[in-house]
């Protein structure tokens, strides 16, 4: 490192002291702490330390931090220091730095927790946000229940944003990922079928499966992705704003002016946007039957009327009214219990997204347990 | 003022946002090593100043030159290399939230020096140390108070030695006493660092402890109204405008007897 700044120590009477010189800058680093140290084990036997800046050049915060350093080894050793020596722009400098002395007990000491305590922590954490679920579930079932005697303090005008947002505008997401899986299915299925000789059947597998399962849980996840994450976002970022706050000192609880809105438009468009991707899958298997296989549009229309029963759309319909509600309460209840930071709203809807889907998942689990024992 | 000791020049700066014209020509310098205040109220588009300086905005006309270079033409590069002498304390601290205090002033020294991990968290001691925040390294900025992240604003704002510190409403959110700390240290800084400072505020305490220089900006005529120290502005000016910002709106003693 050439022309950076150097130091040397050299002994004087009873003195140490410090030789500054050349140019000191944050490009060209700091000394090593190593030969610090070692310079200093001199000191120890002198009684004082002196600079002599005779040979400084320019010089910037790296020379402030290494003269602090020195400055705060030498108090450990109890050696005295004399600042005499030094530029006055930074003996100020280091005025400044010790003008304000370390509050005590400000510094954070890292602890290990034994085994049983992080248990015991994780076990309280893990209470704590089983009663938050519920809070809030009780809450929204609450403001579920102003709203149908029609005492909820809501703008209908959200309402109807809510709606648009949560139905019309999401059509064109639901519209490509249906249609591509009613074509994967069909795909998947015709091959197999084909070696019976059953490749009209691809029509039965299409529509049962859209109908039953795939129509409600994609887009489950689709608007767990889309709106979900949405409304954790936006609640987040309205607790940082401190909205939330305004509107509880005005009187209007949050849990009707913000979440009934968006919790009523999901949990009503869901089911009409699986019955929509339901339609959507089924084109996507015909696309495929009639391009690939030996089957005729009229054909696959025929086989897929006579397959689908008024109960496979009812089952679908009805679990995708469940699912918007979770979906919207997962997303509406880690935007609400956000905390005030960039990094918090971002873990929100990371949160709001994962919990969304997991449940949803579950949920289906349990239907088909259900819908299994109950023959439907 | 002679241009040759000036450390900013804005030459006929007109700011706009779309075809909504906020000030038109500004022209006025900023001396080297001096504590420069941007007066004016709210809505006058001294904080949209502030970030045309700092290349946030793009003037609709006119230009800005940091000692005889343009950096309004600058390329991008070169742009750059002017930015990274800059510091900015922005008005409510701007602390990155998933860092702590000492990654967050540490933060442009990993980026603009070649210095160790250990040696970035050397410096960025000192500086948070400089700015009253010892001890406090580990701190995430949403477990200090406002004053607080101020101040870790400040010290990331002078991590690198920054010849040039602009402030954006420095005391806004503070009591009068962290205020008063806060207007302090920034002139101990510009001492010690040798800074030239530019400081955009309306709080009349802090214009008349700190300010070498100032300009008024006027929301209705849409252009500097004044410049000059602010005491100077005080006791001389006759624009009755000035005269009411600098007081607070009190009337001109004797004022009234002409009505």
């Amino acid at each position: 490192m050439s022309g950076s700044g150097t130091f040397s120590v050299a002994r004087v009477d009873d003195a140490l002291c410090v030789h500054l010189t050349g140019v000191w800058s944050l490009d060209r680093g700091l000394p090593p702490p190593a030969a610090v140290e070692r310079s200093l084990e001199g000191a120890a036997s002198a009684r004082r330390v002196v600079f002599d800046t005779a040979g400084l050049g320019t010089w910037d915060s790296s020379l402030v931090t290494f003269v602090a350093q020195l400055v705060e080894r030498c108090m450990r050793l109890g050696v005295g220091i004399e600042r005499r020596g030094l530029p006055p722009g930074l003996l100020r400098l280091l005025a400044l730095a010790e003008a304000v002395p370390e509050k005590a007990g400000a510094r954070a000491h890292p602890v290990r927790a034994s085994i049983p305590v992080r248990i015991g922590t994780a076990t309280i954490a893990a209470w704590k946000e089983i009663v938050g679920w519920l809070a809030f579930l009780g809450g929204a079932t609450l403001a579920l229940g102003r709203f149908l005697i029609g005492r909820a303090r809501y703008r209908r005008v959200d309402l109807a944003i809510e709606l648009q947002d949560a139905g019309a505008r999401a059509l064109p997401i639901v519209t490509l990922i249906s249609f591509l899986v009613g074509m994967i299915m069909a795909f998947v299925g015709a091959v197999q079928l084909q070696q019976f000789g059953a490749s009209i059947y691809v029509a039965n597998m299409v529509a049962i499966a859209m109908a039953r399962e795939m129509g409600a849980m994609m887009t489950a996840i689709i608007m767990a992705g889309r709106t979900g994450s949405a409304y954790a976002a936006q609640l987040g970022t309205m607790n940082v704003s401190q909205e939330i706050d305004a509107l509880t000192t005005m009187g209007i609880p949050a849990m009707d002016f913000l979440v009934l809105p968006r919790m009523l438009a999901l949990s009503l468009m869901l089911p009409l946007l699986a019955v929509y991707a339901d339609f959507v899958g089924i084109v996507g298997g015909a696309v495929v039957a009639t391009g690939m296989l030996d089957v005729s549009l009229v054909q696959y229309w025929e086989q897929t009327k006579s397959a689908l029963t008024v109960t496979d759309f009812a089952t679908g319909v009805g679990k995708s009214a469940v699912f918007g509600i979770l979906v919207a309460v997962a997303g509406c209840l880690q935007g609400m219990r956000s905390g005030r930071s960039a990094a918090a709203v971002g873990a929100s809807a990371t949160a709001a997204v994962v919990s969304a889907i997991v449940l949803v998942i579950v949920a289906d689990g349990l239907f088909a347990v259900v819908f299994n024992l109950l023959g439907i | 003022m002679a241009a040759a000791d000036a450390h900013i020049r804005v030459h006929g700066l007109t700011m706009a946002y779309g075809s909504f014209v906020l000030m038109r020509d500004l022209t006025f310098a900023v001396p080297r090593g001096a504590v420069f205040v941007v007066m004016g109220g709210s809505g006058s588009g001294k904080s949209t100043l502030l970030r045309h300086l700092i290349g946030l905005n793009e003037p609709a006309a006119g230009e800005v030159f940091y000692g005889d270079v343009s950096f309004t033409r600058a390329t991008p590069e070169a742009r750059e290399g002017m930015l990274r002498r800059f510091g900015v304390l922005y008005q409510s601290g701007a602390l990155f939230s998933s860092l702590t205090l000492a990654e967050n002033v540490g933060l442009p020294l990993g980026e603009y020096t070649h210095l160790s991990p250990a040696e970035i968290r050397e410096v960025a001691a000192l500086k948070l140390a400089l700015v009253g925040l010892r001890g406090f390294e580990d701190y995430y900025p949403s477990q200090i108070s406002g004053g607080m992240q101020k101040r870790a604003g400040l010290a990331r704002a002078i991590a690198l030695d920054p010849e040039i510190l602009f402030f954006d409403e420095p005391s806004a959110g503070l009591d009068p006493v962290s205020s008063r700390r806060l207007d302090d240290l920034i002139l101990e800084l510009r001492h010690s660092l040798g800074a030239t400072v530019v400081v955009v505020t309306h709080e009349l305490a802090s214009i008349f402890a700190i300010a070498d220089d100032s300009v008024l900006l006027d929301a209705d005529s849409r252009t500097i109204i004044a410049s000059g120290p602010p005491r100077e502005l005080l006791a001389q000016s006759a624009d009755p405008r000035v005269h009411a910002f600098l007081t607070r709106g009190e009337e001109r003693p004797g004022a009234e007897t002409h009505g």
